[in-house]
């Protein structure tokens, strides 16, 4: 890549950052220069977000059907799944399932209810409901 | 002597080559990157992050602080905590008596980080270079200026759980004996590179890009997943930090450095070669977002075929590397 080739495609993604980029002067010397973006990564980050997104939404849906917990729902918002909670929080993943039901999820004890919203950085009140529609 | 905050493509290397710097040493993050022998591919199927495998273009996480370390006769001194507390008075202690700290924390808890950067990444590495009031002074090698954050924050990044859980991890280099890298040091370091990038186990170097062709070439375009995991590669190689092409830019960067150190000609063209080689990732990536958005049809055998060839290219290019020193 020369260095007139480095994309400075103004990624949305970045949030007015800019990453370093190697690339190639006009004497073939590899040297650093700061990037706005490539639509490429912006496509792709885009992509992994939106894909947290439609869990969180998919979650939304079966809470509001009273299938599952609000707690689903911050699991996703808070951009993790079922597996890496249970490594954050200590917990199997069977019992984080069974959580998620909301007869079991309404008599959690205060401990566990503590437990969870730590790891999600939310207080236990916030994951015992949706947040307004956006 | 104040800290002098410099911007990198990576964050590890950055760190590394920021904090030899700082006492002392004549180091880029392309140098402290290759010396480390930091270039690497591995396809882990069996780590999981949301769903999708691990893939990486460098090796494990320390890797490139303790390779840079050596060739100045030196190390970085590492130190982990059990508790939170413990963690921020020695952190505060070091920064009271002057020295400049390396940190391993979380991404996701960071809130100076671009909110749709901010993924539950745990081996991020930054700079901490003093502390106003409740704020620590940070550099962090992948922002351009220094940043700030407020305690309690960066305790909740230093301590995150799950994988590679930083555990509170805190670094600062031994002053290093020597402040220039001998030729002698630069020869091993290309070796073990060709050597890992060739080695006989089917999920690392150019076995493991074939192995993820294999697996790509394999799913199904109508699978609801299977445009993630393509667009998984490509933040995996452009996105999270490898200054281009999965760290290859940085590397091709190393070398021409390689090569005005020890003087050996061929290493300048093993660079040239090395960029052309990085080219042809960001088209693998190129062809992928395309797909990703929707522009091109999902393909995956037509992304498996570009990783085949890519794969072709760095087994022949790894053997004559090896071969120049």
């Amino acid at each position: 890549m020369k260095l007139d080739e480095v994309p400075q495609d103004n990624n949305r993604t970045l949030g007015g950052y800019r990453k370093a980029m190697y690339a190639r002067d006009e004497s073939g010397r590899m040297v650093m220069t700061p990037s706005n973006g490539w639509e490429v990564e912006e496509i792709v980050t885009t992509q992994a977000i939106d894909t947290l997104q439609a869990q969180a939404d998919a979650a939304r849906q079966r809470i509001q059907a009273g299938q599952s917990a609000p707690l689903e729902y911050w699991i996703y918002a808070r951009r993790m799944d079922i597996e890496m909670l249970a490594q954050v929080t200590g917990l199997w993943r069977w019992r984080i399932r069974r959580h998620l039901r909301p007869a079991v999820f309404a008599r959690l004890s205060p401990a566990l209810l503590a437990r969870y919203a730590d790891a999600l950085g939310l207080t236990p009140d916030q994951i015992s409901r949706l947040p307004e529609q956006p | 002597m104040s800290y002098q905050h410099q911007h990198a493509a990576h964050c590890e290397s950055g760190t590394a080559a920021n904090l030899l710097r700082h006492h002392g040493a004549t180091i880029t993050e392309p140098m402290a990157f290759g010396i480390a022998a930091g270039l690497s591919f591995a396809y882990l199927p069996f780590v999981r992050i949301n769903g999708l495998p691990l893939i990486a273009y460098r090796m494990l996480p320390k890797a490139i602080l303790k390779g840079a370390a050596k060739p100045f006769g030196t190390q970085f001194r590492f130190e982990k905590f059990r508790s939170v507390e413990d963690g921020q008075r020695r952190l505060d202690e070091l920064l009271a008596s002057g020295q400049i700290v390396g940190l391993q924390t979380s991404v996701f808890w960071l809130p100076y980080f671009p909110e749709s950067m901010r993924f539950h990444f745990n081996a991020h590495n930054l700079v901490v270079y003093g502390k106003e009031g409740d704020d620590y002074l940070i550099g962090d090698p992948v922002a351009e200026e220094p940043q700030r954050c407020a305690t309690a924050d960066l305790n909740r990044a230093r301590f995150a759980k799950g994988a590679l859980a930083p555990q509170g991890l805190l670094y600062y280099p031994i002053t290093p004996a020597y402040d220039n890298v001998k030729p002698e040091a630069i020869r091993p370091a290309i070796r073990t590179t060709a050597r890992n990038m060739l080695a006989p186990v089917p999920i690392i170097g150019v076995r493991g890009i074939r192995m993820l062709a294999r697996r790509i070439a394999k799913l199904d375009p109508k699978d609801a997943m299977s445009s993630p995991f393509i667009g998984h590669v490509v933040r995996m190689q452009e996105e999270i930090g490898t200054g281009g092409a999965g760290f290859r830019f940085i590397y091709a960067a190393f070398l021409q450095e390689a090569r005005d150190i020890t003087g050996i000609a061929a290493l300048g063209e093993c660079s040239e070669r090395l960029m052309e080689i990085g080219d042809a990732w960001r088209d693998v990536a190129l062809a992928a977002a395309r797909m990703v958005k929707g522009r091109d049809a999902l393909d995956p055998p037509a992304i498996a075929a570009l990783l085949m060839q890519q794969a072709a290219s760095e087994e022949a290019f790894f053997r004559a590397l090896g071969k120049t020193v």
